[in-house]
Parts: C-alpha cells; sequence; structure tokens
C-alpha cells in the first residue's frame, strides 16, 4: 500500500483493488497505517482519499545519517586497505615463482 | 550482482541492525583486516579526531576482543567482548559492550562474509537488548556526524579563501 501510495494520493477503492482486498479490510489495513503516522485519510463525500505521511519516514532516515556516514568512513578505509593487501599478495605470488 | 562500495543500513527486526557492504577483495583477505590487531588498526579507527590505541583479538570461542580509542583532547573509548561463534573467512559472532554503557545490556555482533567472483559481501549484523538500546544507537552518533561535516565544510571554505 505504501509502494502504491509513493506515486500519489489515491482513494481507499483505488488501493484495494489490486490487492484484491474488499473496503472494509483495505480500511482497517489503513487505520493501522494512520496509527503508524504513515497514512493520512481525508474522507470526501463517500470516498477515502489516502496519502503517505512523508514524515516519519524521512525522520529514521535523517537518525540513520550519521551511522551510516561513519560506517562509510571506515569502510572506504577499509577498502584503501584492502586494495594494499592485494598488492602485496600479487607481489609475494611473483617472487615465490 | 552486488555494487561494491555502496553501504545499505537496514534495520532487520526492533533491536537489529544490519550493515551491507561489498568489497573488491577476496574473502580470506577481508577476514584477515577483519582479525589482525594490526589490520585492524588501521581501518576501525573512531570518529574524526579519534585514533585506535589498543586491539587486542584473541580469535576462539571464549577467546576476548579489546578495543581502545583516544581522542586528541585526552577522552578515551573502550570496547569488548567475547567470541562466541568463529567460522574462518565465513562467521564471526562475539558480544560487545562499550565501557561507557551508551546502552544497558550488551550486543551481539555477527558478521558473515560471502564471496562471489572476487568480491566479497559482508554483512554485519548488530542485535541489542531493546529497541531503545538499538534506537539509541542509531541516533546518537548523528551529533558526531553532523560536527563532522560541518569540520569538513570549515577545513575545505579555508582550503578555498
Amino acid at each position: 500500500m505504501l509502494r502504491s501510495l509513493a506515486s500519489g494520493e489515491q482513494n481507499l477503492t483505488e488501493l484495494a483493488a489490486p490487492l484484491r482486498m474488499s473496503f472494509p479490510a483495505a480500511s482497517k489495513h489503513v487505520r493501522v497505517l494512520e496509527k503508524a503516522r504513515l497514512v493520512r485519510r481525508r474522507i470526501v463525500g463517500r470516498t477515502h482519499r489516502c496519502r503517505l505521511h512523508a514524515a516519519p519516514l524521512k525522520k529514521i532516515a535523517e537518525w540513520t545519517e550519521g551511522y551510516r556516514r561513519f560506517w562509510e568512513e571506515r569502510f572506504r578505509t577499509l577498502d584503501s586497505l584492502l586494495q594494499e593487501m592485494k598488492a602485496k599478495d600479487a607481489g609475494r605470488a611473483g617472487a615465490g615463482r | 550482482m552486488k555494487i561494491v562500495g555502496a553501504l545499505k543500513v537496514t534495520t532487520p527486526s526492533d533491536r537489529e541492525i544490519a550493515l551491507i557492504r561489498s568489497f573488491n577483495a577476496p574473502r580470506r583477505l577481508v577476514y584477515e583486516a577483519m582479525t589482525k590487531p594490526d589490520l585492524v588498526k588501521r581501518w576501525l579507527s573512531g570518529p574524526p579526531g579519534w585514533t585506535m590505541t589498543e586491539c587486542r583479538i584473541e580469535l576462539r570461542v571464549g577467546g576476548a576482543y579489546r578495543y581502545e580509542w583516544r581522542n586528541d583532547d585526552g577522552r578515551t573509548m573502550g570496547l569488548g567482548g567475547v567470541y562466541r561463534e568463529i567460522v574462518t573467512n565465513e562467521k564471526i559472532v562475539a558480544t560487545e559492550k562499550f565501557d561507557e554503557s551508551w546502552y544497558p545490556g550488551e550486543a551481539v555482533g555477527t558478521i558473515v562474509l560471502a564471496e562471489q567472483g572476487g568480491v566479497t559481501t559482508i554483512t554485519q549484523t548488530i542485535l541489542y537488548e531493546t529497541k531503545a538500546a538499538r534506537d539509541g544507537v542509531l541516533k546518537s552518533p548523528m551529533e558526531q556526524g553532523v560536527a563532522y561535516s560541518y569540520d569538513k565544510l570549515a577545513e575545505l571554505l579555508a582550503s578555498r579563501a
């Protein structure tokens, strides 16, 4: 459902159709997503318009920025070390022959 | 096909963090770089400003490891644990705990190495005792990360002046 909403606001019937869900079942699912603050719903007449509430998803990505950057730096240094080790290995193998 | 150099950070469960990264090197060398103290010291430095001052590894089940870092300003950080499972070139499972107890309890780290055509993919999963501990770890280096990027910016601007 989230993936589907990533392309834009849809009403509940449109969301439910590809998933072959009944309206009440789909509504229940959306309610769970609403509770998790991932989806926002507004009722227009008899349609339930649903759209992604991007803020919580963005927050999680922001949280992990520092953590990810830290490991990216460490692994980049490891990349260089590994190239050095490979060169040494190749050198050793050559000398052995 | 694994893209070398791209780091993936995921949360496979609410108590875990997983890091997935591929390297252009055979598994044997990646394993060595992760288990030989002289080599670990070369890349596992702390955040900028920190150097690894101690690296002791008893690579056997039941053996202990100990890492220590020191900052330019004299602050120190320590991490240690015990190995639970070791499969040479393939898998390392060990407990981990920081001296400073940023999170309650102990964590368990699992590193799995898989090689395909000279490219080694490591999957490093750390399991925390609680979701709060896991979330705290994900959030905490942020300040350092932000400070680091401002430092880098300052450096860059100074070099252009």
